[in-house]
């Protein structure tokens, strides 16, 4: 008996009880449809977050003061105030760090700005010269802070598209104009090219200033909120890690690194976290979407079992005549194969189709890998055959004159 | 509670006999028909067909067994719901790896042979008894096997079909094929050689058939 013959003969016996059929279906159309539309969405946020958080500058490490239980007790030797211009400079010019590549310290701090009758409430950064290429920032027209400018404390400014927006409504022909932070005159010098992100990773929505002038002249403080690090090459970043924290460690006179009032991460400790977390989210979701697709195969061992009681005449007369076990198992499982390969096809088209329906109203970017989609087809057959084995199993194992027998 | 349907049977059939085996209703005739064609297995006894033992076949072997050895028109004729004359007497030729051109040219010579010619396409249940009954005869016939047997195989036809059907099953027998066959009508019986009586399970008389009716 040719499979092909098989397939016709399963095709018209489950097109007998079409209702049944379909329902039996519709468990793993519903089953494999949620699998593909999370395991996507699921994937699609977090390639986002990841593309993001590298955006934010290449080979990057930051140092930021506080001890590192954070969300804990923070260290309690001078809590945020424990980074000083000084540790930048010796990490820069100490002999004993080979590793890093450029130091960018930084003080940010919130700060009201305004320009004619415009007003915003954004983040105000004190930077170097070198943080632009550090943080991989490009200028969409003028200049960026310079080393001349930092030197002599001068008030200038560089904003980012965002404040554009909300200050002189997207007009960026402003290069020379004035605006007012904290109550001083600053004098707009460039503006940086979009970013994108939002929320806290949004680097669009803030105003670049010599780094002695936000310490010196906006907020009067000598500490720094962060430094940031460029390592030589992606293979040295926990030697980076490593020299800088014990330079600073003897700086601040500490001997144990447990006992740090600072922080070093790199992009990839930062990358971990989101990673990890969007990741269990992901696989609850998958979870549960898997025990939907348990509970069809369930529906479908079910269906068939049904179906192998009712036709057990059929399954003596075909043994009577001379059909050997084999055959009879292939023939459920055909049967119970095409029930699932079916919903498997037909789920696919959904959870793709949901899927997309969510990127156009999140305005998202709709990418469906391949493989989750071989996967689906791999997974909707593989149940077919798991869930339809006891039923095929239990139908070829009947004595032919005792099925015959059965009313 | 234990139904005795057969007990002390002892009997040999030889190659090339025709065998009609009579008796009441409920006396068991069916029952030594399924031993007889490897459907069924004594629950204690041995039976031996073409030398070897059936207990000790496997179910593969026996269904290989019944497949080229063996045709069997069922009393309840089981044809397949739903599928045509066609495909129900092609069937025991797809489990025996017959191509398929070949299915469909044996399966419509059978169907000629019996009768059917121009019901060929109808399916099961769009037949009468007796139509169902010849599809049943030519589906037994079709794998050309070397014992036919057959339970009460002209009980819903016409006297004049049946005769025809006598006659095909004679002609098979001239040919050598062994053929048995459980009838209640005595008419039909005297086209054997060989007449067997059961009662309550047990064989009453064996006896030669001298006056064979010949078609
Ligand atoms: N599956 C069965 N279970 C129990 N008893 C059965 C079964 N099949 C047949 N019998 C009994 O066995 C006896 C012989 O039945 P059967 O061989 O069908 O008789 P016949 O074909 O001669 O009319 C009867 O008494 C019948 O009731
Ligand atoms: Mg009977």
């Amino acid at each position: 008996m040719n499979i092909f013959k098989l397939i016709i003969t399963s095709y018209r016996n489950l097109a007998v009880n079409k209702l049944r059929t379909g329902l039996a279906v519709l468990g793993i159309i519903i089953g494999i449809g949620s699998v593909i539309a999370l395991v996507s969405l699921g994937q699609a946020s977090q390639q986002a977050v990841q593309s993001q958080i590298q955006s934010l500058g290449s080979n990057l490490l930051t140092v930021s003061p506080g001890s590192q239980t954070s969300g804990g007790v923070r260290g309690a030797a001078g809590g945020r105030t424990t980074l000083t211009y000084d540790d930048a400079k010796a990490i820069e010019s100490s002999s004993k760090i080979t590793t890093v590549k450029q130091v960018s310290p930084v003080y940010s701090s919130r700060g009201q700005v305004i320009a004619g009758k415009s007003n915003t409430n954004t983040q105000i950064y004190g930077v170097t010269a070198n943080y632009a290429s550090v943080r991989q920032i490009t200028l969409a027209s003028g200049s960026f802070i310079t080393a001349r400018d930092v030197a002599s404390n001068t008030k200038v400014a560089v904003l980012g598209p965002t404040v554009v927006d909300d200050l002189f409504d997207g007009n960026t022909n402003i290069i020379g104009q004035e605006i007012r932070i904290s109550g001083q005159s600053f004098k707009i010098i460039g503006i940086t090219s979009s970013k994108g992100g939002s929320g806290m990773t949004n680097q669009d929505d803030m105003i670049f200033v010599p780094l002695s002038t936000a310490q010196k002249q906006l907020f009067g403080v000598k500490y720094l909120s962060s430094i940031y690090l460029e390592a030589k090459s992606s293979d040295v970043m926990i030697r980076a890690q490593n020299q800088v924290g014990y330079l600073l460690l003897s700086r601040h006179k500490i001997s144990s690194p447990a006992s740090a009032d600072f922080t070093i991460m790199s992009q990839q400790d930062i990358l971990n976290t989101v990673s990890q977390v969007s990741g269990t989210f992901t696989a609850l979701l998958s979870g549960v979407a898997a025990i939907s697709l348990l509970v069809g195969g369930i529906g479908i061992m079910n269906i068939m079992l049904v179906t192998v009681t009712e036709r057990t005449r059929e399954i003596g007369l075909r043994k009577a005549l001379g059909a050997k076990k084999k055959v009879i198992i292939m023939q459920f499982l055909i049967e119970s194969v095409i029930l699932t390969f079916t919903g498997g096809l037909i789920g696919i088209i959904f959870g793709v189709g949901g899927f997309y329906v969510y990127t156009k109203i999140a305005s998202s970017t709709f990418v469906i890998s391949l493989s989750s989609v071989f996967l689906a087809f791999a997974v909707s057959t593989g149940i077919g055959i798991i869930f339809g084995w006891y039923p095929a199993r239990k139908a070829a194992s009947l004595q032919p004159i005792e099925a015959l027998r059965y009313e | 509670m234990e139904t005795v349907a057969l007990s002390d049977i002892s009997l040999t059939i030889y190659k090339g006999e025709f065998v009609a085996i009579m008796g009441p209703s409920g006396s068991g005739k069916s029952t030594l028909m399924h031993i007889l064609g490897a459907l069924d297995q004594p629950t204690s006894g041995k039976y031996i067909l073409d030398g070897e033992t059936v207990e000790k076949l496997t179910e593969d072997e026996l269904a290989d067994i019944r497949n080229r050895k063996i045709g069997f028109v069922f009393q309840a004729y089981n044809l397949l719901p739903r599928t045509t004359a066609l495909d129900n007497v092609m069937l025991p030729m797809s489990y025996a790896g017959v191509s398929d051109q070949e299915q469909k040219d044996r399966a419509l010579r059978f169907l000629e042979l019996v009768g059917l010619q121009d019901r060929v396409h109808h399916s099961s249940n769009q037949l009468s008894g007796g139509q169902q009954q010849r599809v049943a005869i030519a589906r037994a016939l079709v794998m050309d096997p070397a014992i036919l047997l057959a339970d009460e195989a002209t009980g819903n036809i016409s006297s004049a079909q049946a005769d025809e059907i006598m006659g095909i099953f004679q002609k098979l027998n001239d040919k050598g094929h062994t053929i048995i066959m459980i009838t209640h009508e005595p008419d039909i019986a005297h086209f054997a050689k060989r007449i067997i009586y059961i009662k309550d399970g047990k064989i009453g008389e064996d006896i030669l058939n001298k006056e064979q009716k010949k078609i």
